[in-house]
Protein backbone atom coordinates (compact mmCIF):
# COMPACT_ATOMS: atom_id res chain seq x y z
CA UNK A 1 0.00 0.00 0.00
CA UNK A 2 1.28 3.46 -0.92
CA UNK A 3 0.03 7.03 -0.79
CA UNK A 4 1.07 8.87 -3.94
CA UNK A 5 0.47 12.18 -5.59
CA UNK A 6 -0.24 10.76 -9.02
CA UNK A 7 -0.44 12.60 -12.33
CA UNK A 8 -3.63 12.23 -14.35
CA UNK A 9 -2.65 10.98 -17.81
CA UNK A 10 -6.08 10.66 -19.39
CA UNK A 11 -9.75 11.35 -18.90
CA UNK A 12 -12.54 10.24 -21.21
CA UNK A 13 -16.30 10.16 -21.11
CA UNK A 14 -16.65 6.59 -22.36
CA UNK A 15 -20.46 6.42 -22.18
CA UNK A 16 -23.18 8.88 -21.24
CA UNK A 17 -22.06 10.22 -17.85
CA UNK A 18 -19.45 7.47 -17.44
CA UNK A 19 -15.85 8.63 -17.04
CA UNK A 20 -12.53 6.82 -17.12
CA UNK A 21 -9.61 8.57 -15.43
CA UNK A 22 -6.10 7.21 -15.98
CA UNK A 23 -3.22 8.09 -13.68
CA UNK A 24 0.43 7.16 -13.44
CA UNK A 25 1.54 5.03 -10.52
CA UNK A 26 3.98 2.23 -11.15
CA UNK A 27 3.36 0.69 -7.74
CA UNK A 28 -0.43 0.70 -7.89
CA UNK A 29 -0.46 -0.47 -11.48
CA UNK A 30 1.92 -3.34 -10.88
CA UNK A 31 0.60 -4.57 -7.55
CA UNK A 32 -3.20 -4.16 -7.81
CA UNK A 33 -5.16 -7.40 -7.92
CA UNK A 34 -8.68 -7.79 -9.35
CA UNK A 35 -11.29 -6.50 -6.92
CA UNK A 36 -8.92 -4.24 -5.01
CA UNK A 37 -9.52 -0.50 -4.82
CA UNK A 38 -7.82 2.85 -4.48
CA UNK A 39 -8.97 5.64 -2.15
CA UNK A 40 -8.69 8.98 -3.92
CA UNK A 41 -8.48 12.50 -2.53
CA UNK A 42 -9.63 14.68 -5.39
CA UNK A 43 -8.27 18.01 -4.08
CA UNK A 44 -6.50 19.65 -1.18
CA UNK A 45 -9.55 21.33 0.35
CA UNK A 46 -12.29 20.11 2.68
CA UNK A 47 -15.11 19.97 0.12
CA UNK A 48 -15.28 17.06 -0.16
CA UNK A 49 -13.31 16.12 2.94
CA UNK A 50 -12.99 12.36 2.66
CA UNK A 51 -11.37 10.18 0.04
CA UNK A 52 -13.51 8.33 -2.48
CA UNK A 53 -13.01 4.58 -3.08
CA UNK A 54 -12.84 3.25 -6.65
CA UNK A 55 -12.16 -0.27 -7.92
CA UNK A 56 -8.96 -0.55 -9.90
CA UNK A 57 -10.51 -0.95 -13.35
CA UNK A 58 -7.54 -1.68 -15.55
CA UNK A 59 -3.77 -1.44 -15.42
CA UNK A 60 -1.26 -1.01 -18.19
CA UNK A 61 2.46 -0.69 -17.61
CA UNK A 62 2.85 2.12 -15.06
CA UNK A 63 -0.69 3.46 -15.34
CA UNK A 64 -3.97 2.51 -13.74
CA UNK A 65 -7.57 3.43 -14.54
CA UNK A 66 -10.72 4.02 -12.53
CA UNK A 67 -14.26 4.33 -13.90
CA UNK A 68 -17.15 6.22 -12.32
CA UNK A 69 -20.23 8.33 -12.87
CA UNK A 70 -20.97 11.65 -11.22
CA UNK A 71 -22.79 11.08 -7.95
CA UNK A 72 -21.59 14.07 -5.95
CA UNK A 73 -18.97 16.76 -5.59
CA UNK A 74 -16.00 14.38 -5.41
CA UNK A 75 -16.81 12.57 -8.64
CA UNK A 76 -17.72 15.87 -10.35
CA UNK A 77 -14.27 17.30 -9.55
CA UNK A 78 -12.63 14.07 -10.68
CA UNK A 79 -14.57 14.10 -13.97
CA UNK A 80 -13.06 17.53 -14.73
CA UNK A 81 -9.42 16.58 -14.13
CA UNK A 82 -7.22 17.35 -17.13
CA UNK A 83 -4.13 15.35 -18.02
CA UNK A 84 -1.21 16.75 -16.03
CA UNK A 85 -3.32 17.54 -12.96
CA UNK A 86 -2.64 15.67 -9.71
CA UNK A 87 -4.72 13.35 -7.57
CA UNK A 88 -3.77 11.90 -4.19
CA UNK A 89 -4.14 8.13 -4.47
CA UNK A 90 -3.88 5.56 -1.69
CA UNK A 91 -3.79 1.88 -2.53
CA UNK A 92 -4.12 -0.81 -3.54
CA UNK A 93 -6.54 -1.62 -0.71
CA UNK A 94 -8.82 -4.50 0.20
CA UNK A 95 -9.09 -8.21 -0.45
CA UNK A 96 -9.14 -9.27 -4.12
CA UNK A 97 -11.63 -11.63 -5.72
CA UNK A 98 -10.92 -15.35 -5.23
CA UNK A 99 -9.88 -15.70 -8.84
CA UNK A 100 -6.83 -17.91 -8.74
CA UNK A 101 -8.32 -21.40 -8.90
CA UNK A 102 -11.46 -23.51 -8.52
CA UNK A 103 -13.33 -22.73 -11.75
CA UNK A 104 -13.05 -23.04 -15.53
CA UNK A 105 -15.72 -20.56 -16.62
CA UNK A 106 -15.86 -17.06 -15.19
CA UNK A 107 -19.30 -15.45 -15.22
CA UNK A 108 -18.79 -11.74 -14.58
CA UNK A 109 -21.99 -9.89 -13.75
CA UNK A 110 -22.07 -6.09 -13.56
CA UNK A 111 -24.88 -3.71 -12.70
CA UNK A 112 -24.20 -0.17 -13.93
CA UNK A 113 -20.81 1.06 -12.74
CA UNK A 114 -20.37 -2.37 -11.15
CA UNK A 115 -18.47 -3.09 -14.33
CA UNK A 116 -15.47 -1.32 -12.73
CA UNK A 117 -13.41 -4.29 -11.45
CA UNK A 118 -13.98 -6.56 -14.44
CA UNK A 119 -11.50 -5.28 -17.03
CA UNK A 120 -8.67 -6.02 -14.56
CA UNK A 121 -10.16 -9.41 -13.65
CA UNK A 122 -10.43 -10.23 -17.37
CA UNK A 123 -6.82 -9.11 -17.86
CA UNK A 124 -5.57 -11.44 -15.09
CA UNK A 125 -7.54 -14.61 -15.83
CA UNK A 126 -7.84 -14.46 -19.61
CA UNK A 127 -5.09 -17.06 -20.08
CA UNK A 128 -5.93 -19.25 -17.12
CA UNK A 129 -9.63 -20.09 -17.68
CA UNK A 130 -11.50 -21.86 -20.45
CA UNK A 131 -14.06 -19.16 -20.98
CA UNK A 132 -15.25 -15.80 -19.72
CA UNK A 133 -18.87 -14.65 -20.13
CA UNK A 134 -19.60 -11.07 -19.13
CA UNK A 135 -23.06 -9.73 -18.35
CA UNK A 136 -23.34 -5.96 -18.18
CA UNK A 137 -26.53 -4.16 -17.27
CA UNK A 138 -27.46 -0.49 -17.45
CA UNK A 139 -30.58 1.66 -17.34
CA UNK A 140 -30.27 2.44 -21.02
CA UNK A 141 -27.96 1.72 -23.98
CA UNK A 142 -26.25 5.13 -23.87
CA UNK A 143 -24.93 4.40 -20.39
CA UNK A 144 -23.41 1.01 -21.23
CA UNK A 145 -19.64 0.66 -21.16
CA UNK A 146 -18.33 -2.75 -22.20
CA UNK A 147 -14.71 -2.22 -23.27
CA UNK A 148 -11.85 -4.53 -22.23
CA UNK A 149 -14.25 -7.40 -21.50
CA UNK A 150 -14.86 -10.75 -23.18
CA UNK A 151 -18.06 -12.27 -24.58
CA UNK A 152 -20.28 -9.41 -23.50
CA UNK A 153 -24.02 -9.90 -22.99
CA UNK A 154 -25.68 -6.50 -22.60
CA UNK A 155 -28.91 -5.89 -20.73
CA UNK A 156 -30.83 -2.62 -20.45
CA UNK A 157 -33.89 -1.75 -18.40
CA UNK A 158 -35.50 -0.01 -21.40
CA UNK A 159 -34.39 -2.55 -24.00
CA UNK A 160 -32.45 0.01 -26.07
CA UNK A 161 -29.54 -2.41 -26.23
CA UNK A 162 -29.35 -6.17 -25.77
CA UNK A 163 -31.63 -8.02 -23.38
CA UNK A 164 -34.58 -6.04 -21.99
CA UNK A 165 -34.55 -6.47 -18.24
CA UNK A 166 -32.07 -6.94 -15.45
CA UNK A 167 -28.67 -8.43 -15.88
CA UNK A 168 -29.55 -11.09 -13.30
CA UNK A 169 -32.63 -12.14 -15.30
CA UNK A 170 -30.39 -12.36 -18.34
CA UNK A 171 -27.90 -14.56 -16.50
CA UNK A 172 -30.76 -16.77 -15.25
CA UNK A 173 -31.88 -17.29 -18.85
CA UNK A 174 -28.32 -18.02 -19.92
CA UNK A 175 -27.85 -20.63 -17.18
CA UNK A 176 -31.04 -22.50 -18.15
CA UNK A 177 -30.27 -22.48 -21.88
CA UNK A 178 -26.51 -23.07 -21.93
CA UNK A 179 -24.27 -25.70 -20.40
CA UNK A 180 -21.56 -23.99 -18.41
CA UNK A 181 -18.48 -25.92 -17.39
CA UNK A 182 -17.36 -25.55 -13.76
CA UNK A 183 -18.39 -21.93 -13.33
CA UNK A 184 -17.81 -19.22 -10.78
CA UNK A 185 -19.78 -15.97 -10.62
CA UNK A 186 -18.14 -12.60 -9.94
CA UNK A 187 -20.67 -9.86 -9.22
CA UNK A 188 -20.51 -6.13 -8.66
CA UNK A 189 -23.30 -3.57 -8.61
CA UNK A 190 -26.13 -2.15 -6.50
CA UNK A 191 -27.04 -4.11 -3.37
CA UNK A 192 -30.48 -5.12 -4.66
CA UNK A 193 -28.93 -6.59 -7.77
CA UNK A 194 -26.27 -8.41 -5.73
CA UNK A 195 -28.97 -9.95 -3.56
CA UNK A 196 -30.80 -11.28 -6.60
CA UNK A 197 -27.51 -12.52 -8.04
CA UNK A 198 -26.56 -14.23 -4.81
CA UNK A 199 -29.94 -16.01 -4.67
CA UNK A 200 -29.51 -17.17 -8.27
CA UNK A 201 -26.01 -18.47 -7.55
CA UNK A 202 -27.28 -20.40 -4.53
CA UNK A 203 -30.15 -21.94 -6.55
CA UNK A 204 -27.70 -23.13 -9.19
CA UNK A 205 -25.06 -24.04 -6.60
CA UNK A 206 -22.47 -21.89 -8.28
CA UNK A 207 -19.63 -20.33 -6.27
CA UNK A 208 -20.07 -16.57 -6.16
CA UNK A 209 -17.87 -13.66 -5.09
CA UNK A 210 -19.50 -10.27 -4.72
CA UNK A 211 -17.82 -6.87 -4.62
CA UNK A 212 -19.58 -4.53 -2.20
CA UNK A 213 -19.73 -0.80 -1.73
CA UNK A 214 -19.62 0.81 1.69
CA UNK A 215 -19.47 4.33 3.07
CA UNK A 216 -15.96 4.50 4.49
CA UNK A 217 -13.63 7.17 5.76
CA UNK A 218 -10.20 5.55 5.82
CA UNK A 219 -10.37 2.46 3.58
CA UNK A 220 -7.91 0.66 5.87
CA UNK A 221 -9.93 -0.80 8.72
CA UNK A 222 -9.27 2.03 11.13
CA UNK A 223 -12.47 4.04 11.19
CA UNK A 224 -14.70 0.92 11.40
CA UNK A 225 -17.22 2.80 9.29
CA UNK A 226 -18.15 0.12 6.73
CA UNK A 227 -19.54 -2.98 8.45
CA UNK A 228 -21.34 -5.75 6.61
CA UNK A 229 -23.26 -8.34 8.57
CA UNK A 230 -21.83 -11.88 8.59
CA UNK A 231 -23.86 -15.07 8.40
CA UNK A 232 -23.93 -17.00 11.71
CA UNK A 233 -20.43 -16.28 12.78
CA UNK A 234 -18.68 -15.56 16.05
CA UNK A 235 -17.95 -12.12 14.67
CA UNK A 236 -21.06 -10.10 13.86
CA UNK A 237 -19.58 -7.80 11.21
CA UNK A 238 -16.86 -7.78 8.61
CA UNK A 239 -15.46 -4.56 7.19
CA UNK A 240 -16.03 -3.81 3.50
CA UNK A 241 -12.64 -2.06 3.24
CA UNK A 242 -10.28 -4.74 4.55
CA UNK A 243 -12.21 -8.04 4.81
CA UNK A 244 -13.78 -7.07 1.46
CA UNK A 245 -14.76 -5.37 -0.74
CA UNK A 246 -15.08 -8.87 -2.21
CA UNK A 247 -16.88 -11.55 -0.23
CA UNK A 248 -18.04 -15.10 -0.79
CA UNK A 249 -21.84 -14.63 -1.06
CA UNK A 250 -22.48 -17.34 1.55
CA UNK A 251 -20.59 -15.42 4.24
CA UNK A 252 -22.52 -12.17 4.33
CA UNK A 253 -26.03 -10.77 4.74
CA UNK A 254 -26.97 -8.19 2.13
CA UNK A 255 -29.17 -5.50 3.66
CA UNK A 256 -32.40 -4.48 1.96
CA UNK B 1 16.21 24.48 17.70
CA UNK B 2 12.78 25.02 19.16
CA UNK B 3 11.87 22.92 22.16
CA UNK B 4 8.74 20.97 21.29
CA UNK B 5 8.41 18.51 24.17
CA UNK B 6 6.08 18.56 27.17
CA UNK B 7 5.49 16.37 30.22
CA UNK B 8 2.57 14.81 32.01
CA UNK B 9 3.71 13.33 35.33
CA UNK B 10 6.81 11.26 34.49
CA UNK B 11 6.00 10.88 30.83
CA UNK B 12 7.83 13.03 28.32
CA UNK B 13 6.12 13.62 24.96
CA UNK B 14 8.65 14.54 22.28
CA UNK B 15 6.23 16.99 20.74
CA UNK B 16 2.75 18.36 21.27
CA UNK B 17 0.97 16.38 18.55
CA UNK B 18 -0.87 13.16 19.33
CA UNK B 19 -3.27 11.13 17.23
CA UNK B 20 -6.83 10.87 18.50
CA UNK B 21 -8.50 7.70 19.63
CA UNK B 22 -10.30 5.80 16.89
CA UNK B 23 -8.51 7.56 14.06
CA UNK B 24 -5.25 5.63 14.21
CA UNK B 25 -6.37 2.10 15.04
CA UNK B 26 -3.98 0.27 17.33
CA UNK B 27 -0.91 1.82 15.72
CA UNK B 28 0.12 -0.93 13.33
CA UNK B 29 -2.36 -0.29 10.50
CA UNK B 30 -0.70 2.89 9.27
CA UNK B 31 2.94 1.95 9.68
CA UNK B 32 3.57 1.95 5.91
CA UNK B 33 2.20 5.46 5.52
CA UNK B 34 3.42 7.49 8.48
CA UNK B 35 6.36 7.30 10.88
CA UNK B 36 4.60 7.05 14.23
CA UNK B 37 7.87 7.91 15.96
CA UNK B 38 7.53 11.46 14.59
CA UNK B 39 4.53 11.95 16.90
CA UNK B 40 4.35 13.06 20.50
CA UNK B 41 2.09 10.13 21.17
CA UNK B 42 -0.57 7.82 19.87
CA UNK B 43 -3.89 7.13 21.52
CA UNK B 44 -5.45 3.75 20.86
CA UNK B 45 -8.92 2.99 19.67
CA UNK B 46 -11.24 2.84 22.72
CA UNK B 47 -10.81 -0.42 24.59
CA UNK B 48 -13.51 -2.17 26.59
CA UNK B 49 -13.30 -5.32 28.73
CA UNK B 50 -14.98 -7.51 26.12
CA UNK B 51 -14.87 -7.03 22.35
CA UNK B 52 -17.70 -4.89 20.98
CA UNK B 53 -19.34 -5.43 17.59
CA UNK B 54 -20.37 -1.81 17.19
CA UNK B 55 -23.50 -0.36 15.62
CA UNK B 56 -25.31 -1.63 12.47
CA UNK B 57 -24.33 -0.27 9.03
CA UNK B 58 -24.99 3.36 8.35
CA UNK B 59 -22.05 4.32 10.57
CA UNK B 60 -20.54 7.13 8.49
CA UNK B 61 -21.90 10.14 6.63
CA UNK B 62 -19.90 12.96 5.14
CA UNK B 63 -21.17 16.47 5.82
CA UNK B 64 -19.93 19.93 4.82
CA UNK B 65 -16.29 20.04 5.90
CA UNK B 66 -16.74 17.16 8.29
CA UNK B 67 -18.12 13.72 8.93
CA UNK B 68 -20.66 12.09 11.18
CA UNK B 69 -19.90 8.76 12.74
CA UNK B 70 -21.77 6.27 14.81
CA UNK B 71 -19.33 3.41 15.21
CA UNK B 72 -20.52 2.35 18.64
CA UNK B 73 -17.06 1.68 20.08
CA UNK B 74 -16.41 -1.40 17.94
CA UNK B 75 -13.15 -2.78 19.33
CA UNK B 76 -11.22 -5.98 19.87
CA UNK B 77 -11.40 -5.92 23.67
CA UNK B 78 -8.58 -5.33 26.11
CA UNK B 79 -7.30 -8.95 26.30
CA UNK B 80 -6.91 -9.27 22.55
CA UNK B 81 -5.22 -5.84 22.55
CA UNK B 82 -2.65 -6.92 25.13
CA UNK B 83 -1.89 -10.15 23.30
CA UNK B 84 -1.87 -9.01 19.66
CA UNK B 85 -1.33 -5.25 19.55
CA UNK B 86 0.91 -4.33 22.48
CA UNK B 87 3.96 -6.23 21.19
CA UNK B 88 4.11 -3.89 18.19
CA UNK B 89 3.40 -0.80 20.30
CA UNK B 90 6.34 -1.78 22.55
CA UNK B 91 8.70 -1.33 19.61
CA UNK B 92 7.66 2.30 19.10
CA UNK B 93 9.65 5.25 20.28
CA UNK B 94 6.62 7.36 21.13
CA UNK B 95 4.18 7.65 24.01
CA UNK B 96 1.33 5.14 23.93
CA UNK B 97 -1.89 6.18 25.64
CA UNK B 98 -4.63 3.58 26.02
CA UNK B 99 -8.14 4.96 25.57
CA UNK B 100 -10.75 3.22 27.70
CA UNK B 101 -14.51 3.11 27.18
CA UNK B 102 -16.89 1.22 29.43
CA UNK B 103 -20.51 0.86 30.38
CA UNK B 104 -19.94 0.82 34.13
CA UNK B 105 -17.49 2.34 36.58
CA UNK B 106 -16.29 -1.15 37.51
CA UNK B 107 -15.53 -1.92 33.88
CA UNK B 108 -13.41 1.26 33.57
CA UNK B 109 -11.51 0.13 36.68
CA UNK B 110 -10.99 -3.42 35.43
CA UNK B 111 -9.65 -2.36 32.04
CA UNK B 112 -7.37 0.27 33.55
CA UNK B 113 -6.00 -2.09 36.22
CA UNK B 114 -5.16 -4.69 33.62
CA UNK B 115 -3.39 -2.21 31.35
CA UNK B 116 -1.64 -0.45 34.23
CA UNK B 117 0.60 -3.52 34.60
CA UNK B 118 1.78 -3.22 31.00
CA UNK B 119 5.01 -1.34 30.59
CA UNK B 120 4.18 -0.39 26.99
CA UNK B 121 1.12 1.56 28.13
CA UNK B 122 2.38 4.97 29.21
CA UNK B 123 -0.91 6.48 30.28
CA UNK B 124 -4.67 6.55 29.95
CA UNK B 125 -7.34 8.60 28.27
CA UNK B 126 -10.83 7.94 29.59
CA UNK B 127 -13.70 8.18 27.14
CA UNK B 128 -16.71 9.39 29.10
CA UNK B 129 -18.04 11.19 26.08
CA UNK B 130 -18.97 8.79 23.29
CA UNK B 131 -22.33 9.90 21.87
CA UNK B 132 -23.00 6.61 20.08
CA UNK B 133 -23.62 3.96 22.73
CA UNK B 134 -26.66 3.48 24.93
CA UNK B 135 -24.90 2.56 28.15
CA UNK B 136 -21.94 4.47 29.46
CA UNK B 137 -20.48 7.01 27.07
CA UNK B 138 -22.38 10.25 27.17
CA UNK B 139 -24.61 9.22 30.05
CA UNK B 140 -21.45 9.50 32.17
CA UNK B 141 -19.96 12.39 30.28
CA UNK B 142 -22.92 14.72 30.71
CA UNK B 143 -23.19 13.95 34.42
CA UNK B 144 -20.62 15.99 36.30
CA UNK B 145 -20.76 13.88 39.47
CA UNK B 146 -20.40 10.61 37.57
CA UNK B 147 -17.44 11.99 35.60
CA UNK B 148 -15.75 13.05 38.84
CA UNK B 149 -16.51 9.70 40.48
CA UNK B 150 -14.95 7.76 37.59
CA UNK B 151 -11.91 10.02 37.73
CA UNK B 152 -11.29 9.59 41.44
CA UNK B 153 -11.82 5.82 41.30
CA UNK B 154 -9.32 5.50 38.45
CA UNK B 155 -6.87 7.89 40.08
CA UNK B 156 -6.50 5.49 42.98
CA UNK B 157 -5.55 2.70 40.55
CA UNK B 158 -2.71 4.28 38.61
CA UNK B 159 0.36 6.47 38.92
CA UNK B 160 0.47 6.92 35.15
CA UNK B 161 -0.95 10.01 33.44
CA UNK B 162 -4.74 10.03 33.57
CA UNK B 163 -6.50 12.13 30.93
CA UNK B 164 -10.27 12.57 30.89
CA UNK B 165 -11.81 13.16 27.45
CA UNK B 166 -14.69 15.61 27.66
CA UNK B 167 -17.75 16.09 25.51
CA UNK B 168 -18.81 19.44 24.09
CA UNK B 169 -22.45 18.35 24.41
CA UNK B 170 -22.93 20.10 27.76
CA UNK B 171 -23.73 23.68 28.67
CA UNK B 172 -20.49 24.44 30.54
CA UNK B 173 -17.53 22.21 29.75
CA UNK B 174 -15.56 24.22 32.33
CA UNK B 175 -17.65 22.68 35.14
CA UNK B 176 -16.57 19.22 34.00
CA UNK B 177 -12.94 20.27 33.65
CA UNK B 178 -12.98 21.66 37.20
CA UNK B 179 -14.64 18.53 38.58
CA UNK B 180 -12.13 16.11 37.06
CA UNK B 181 -9.19 18.33 38.01
CA UNK B 182 -10.38 18.22 41.64
CA UNK B 183 -10.80 14.44 41.34
CA UNK B 184 -7.16 14.00 40.40
CA UNK B 185 -6.99 13.97 36.60
CA UNK B 186 -3.60 14.95 35.17
CA UNK B 187 -5.14 16.52 32.06
CA UNK B 188 -8.36 16.89 30.12
CA UNK B 189 -8.74 16.36 26.40
CA UNK B 190 -11.49 18.05 24.45
CA UNK B 191 -13.59 18.06 22.45
CA UNK B 192 -15.06 14.69 21.62
CA UNK B 193 -17.52 14.79 18.70
CA UNK B 194 -20.48 17.14 18.54
CA UNK B 195 -23.90 15.50 18.29
CA UNK B 196 -25.18 15.88 14.76
CA UNK B 197 -27.49 14.40 12.16
CA UNK B 198 -27.85 13.99 8.41
CA UNK B 199 -30.90 13.03 6.36
CA UNK B 200 -31.35 11.45 2.93
CA UNK B 201 -34.25 13.29 1.27
CA UNK B 202 -34.87 10.58 -1.31
CA UNK B 203 -35.38 7.77 1.20
CA UNK B 204 -36.51 10.12 4.02
CA UNK B 205 -34.19 8.17 6.28
CA UNK B 206 -31.43 9.38 8.59
CA UNK B 207 -28.04 8.62 7.08
CA UNK B 208 -26.86 6.99 10.32
CA UNK B 209 -28.48 3.82 11.66
CA UNK B 210 -28.59 5.41 15.11
CA UNK B 211 -30.24 8.58 13.68
CA UNK B 212 -27.79 10.94 15.39
CA UNK B 213 -24.02 10.58 15.66
CA UNK B 214 -20.85 12.49 16.34
CA UNK B 215 -19.64 15.28 14.08
CA UNK B 216 -15.90 15.71 13.56
CA UNK B 217 -13.49 17.31 11.12
CA UNK B 218 -12.66 20.91 10.15
CA UNK B 219 -16.34 21.87 10.49
CA UNK B 220 -16.14 21.70 14.30
CA UNK B 221 -12.88 23.59 14.83
CA UNK B 222 -14.49 26.89 15.94
CA UNK B 223 -16.62 25.03 18.51
CA UNK B 224 -13.57 23.18 19.77
CA UNK B 225 -11.53 26.37 20.12
CA UNK B 226 -14.27 28.03 22.16
CA UNK B 227 -14.59 24.99 24.45
CA UNK B 228 -10.84 24.71 24.98
CA UNK B 229 -10.66 28.44 25.70
CA UNK B 230 -13.50 28.08 28.21
CA UNK B 231 -11.82 25.15 29.95
CA UNK B 232 -8.48 26.92 30.00
CA UNK B 233 -10.02 29.84 31.89
CA UNK B 234 -11.12 27.52 34.68
CA UNK B 235 -8.45 24.88 35.35
CA UNK B 236 -4.70 24.74 35.83
CA UNK B 237 -4.17 21.17 34.62
CA UNK B 238 -2.99 20.79 31.03
CA UNK B 239 -5.57 20.70 28.26
CA UNK B 240 -5.19 18.65 25.11
CA UNK B 241 -7.11 20.31 22.29
CA UNK B 242 -9.02 18.25 19.74
CA UNK B 243 -11.40 19.23 16.96
CA UNK B 244 -10.89 19.63 13.24
CA UNK B 245 -7.15 20.31 13.31
CA UNK B 246 -5.79 20.03 9.78
CA UNK B 247 -2.64 22.16 9.76
CA UNK B 248 0.15 23.45 11.98
CA UNK B 249 -1.61 26.83 12.11
CA UNK B 250 -4.78 25.13 13.38
CA UNK B 251 -2.76 23.38 16.08
CA UNK B 252 -1.11 26.64 17.15
CA UNK B 253 -4.54 28.27 17.46
CA UNK B 254 -5.39 25.61 20.05
CA UNK B 255 -2.16 26.29 21.92
CA UNK B 256 -2.90 30.02 21.95
CA UNK B 257 -6.35 29.51 23.48
CA UNK B 258 -4.83 27.36 26.21
CA UNK B 259 -4.11 23.84 25.03
CA UNK B 260 -0.73 22.34 25.97
CA UNK B 261 -0.95 19.77 23.21
CA UNK B 262 -3.33 18.70 20.45
CA UNK B 263 -4.76 15.56 18.92
CA UNK B 264 -5.29 15.00 15.22
CA UNK B 265 -8.40 12.98 14.44
CA UNK B 266 -10.46 12.95 11.27
CA UNK B 267 -7.59 14.29 9.14
CA UNK B 268 -5.75 11.00 9.69
CA UNK B 269 -8.35 9.42 7.41
CA UNK B 270 -7.86 12.07 4.76
CA UNK B 271 -4.08 12.20 4.91
CA UNK B 272 -2.46 9.45 7.01
CA UNK B 273 0.71 11.51 7.45
CA UNK B 274 -1.15 14.69 8.51
CA UNK B 275 -0.08 14.38 12.16
CA UNK B 276 3.64 14.11 11.39
CA UNK B 277 3.43 17.06 8.99
CA UNK B 278 1.62 19.14 11.63
CA UNK B 279 4.26 18.34 14.28
CA UNK B 280 6.98 19.40 11.88
CA UNK B 281 5.05 22.49 10.76
CA UNK B 282 4.60 23.70 14.35
CA UNK B 283 8.33 23.50 15.00
CA UNK B 284 9.08 25.31 11.74
CA UNK B 285 6.56 28.06 12.51
CA UNK B 286 8.14 28.55 15.92
CA UNK B 287 11.67 28.62 14.48
CA UNK B 288 10.67 31.16 11.81
CA UNK B 289 9.18 33.36 14.52
CA UNK B 290 12.17 32.95 16.83
CA UNK B 291 10.20 31.12 19.50
CA UNK B 292 12.50 28.85 21.55
CA UNK B 293 9.85 26.70 23.16
CA UNK B 294 6.35 25.84 21.93
CA UNK B 295 5.26 26.32 25.57
CA UNK B 296 5.42 30.06 24.86
CA UNK B 297 2.32 29.73 22.71
CA UNK B 298 0.25 28.00 25.39
CA UNK B 299 -2.47 30.38 26.56
CA UNK B 300 -0.75 33.32 24.87
CA UNK B 301 -3.92 34.55 23.19
CA UNK B 302 -4.02 38.33 22.99
CA UNK B 303 -7.68 38.80 23.86
CA UNK B 304 -9.58 41.55 25.53
CA UNK B 305 -11.11 39.46 28.26
CA UNK B 306 -13.48 42.20 29.32
CA UNK B 307 -15.39 41.80 26.11
CA UNK B 308 -15.47 38.03 26.23
CA UNK B 309 -19.00 36.66 26.29
CA UNK B 310 -17.45 33.69 28.04
CA UNK B 311 -17.08 35.69 31.23
CA UNK B 312 -20.80 35.55 31.83
CA UNK B 313 -20.66 31.75 31.73
CA UNK B 314 -17.90 31.18 34.24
Amino acid sequence: MVQEIATVTGRNEVADGVYVVRFSSAYISRTSLPGQFVNVRVGKGFLPLLRRPFSVCRTQDDEAEIVFNIVGEGTRILSEKEPGEKIDVLGPLGTPFGYERGFDTALMVAGGLGVAPFPLLTQKIRNQVERIETFVGAATGRKLWTEHLENVHAATDDGTKGFRGTVVAQLAEFLTSKKVHHPKIFGCGPTRMLRALSDLAKRHEIACDLSLEGDMACGMGICQGCPVERVNDTKKYSLVCTDGPTFDNREIVLQA
Amino acid sequence: MTKTSFRLRDVEFKNRVLVASGTFGYGDELKDLVDVNMLGGMITKSLSWKPRDGNPPGRIAETTGGMLNSIGLANIGVHHFVKDKLPYLKTLNTVVIANIAASSIDEYCDVLSLLDQEEAVDGFEINVSCPNVKEGGLSFGTDCDATAEITSRLRRLTEKPLIIKLTPNVTHVSEFAKAVARAGADAVSLINTVIGMAVDVKTRKPKLSTVTGGLSGPAIKPIALAKVYEAAQSVDIPIIGIGGIASAEDALEFLLVGASAVQIGTMNYVDPSASAKIAQGMAEFAARNKVDDLAEFVGALDANVEFSVLQSWL
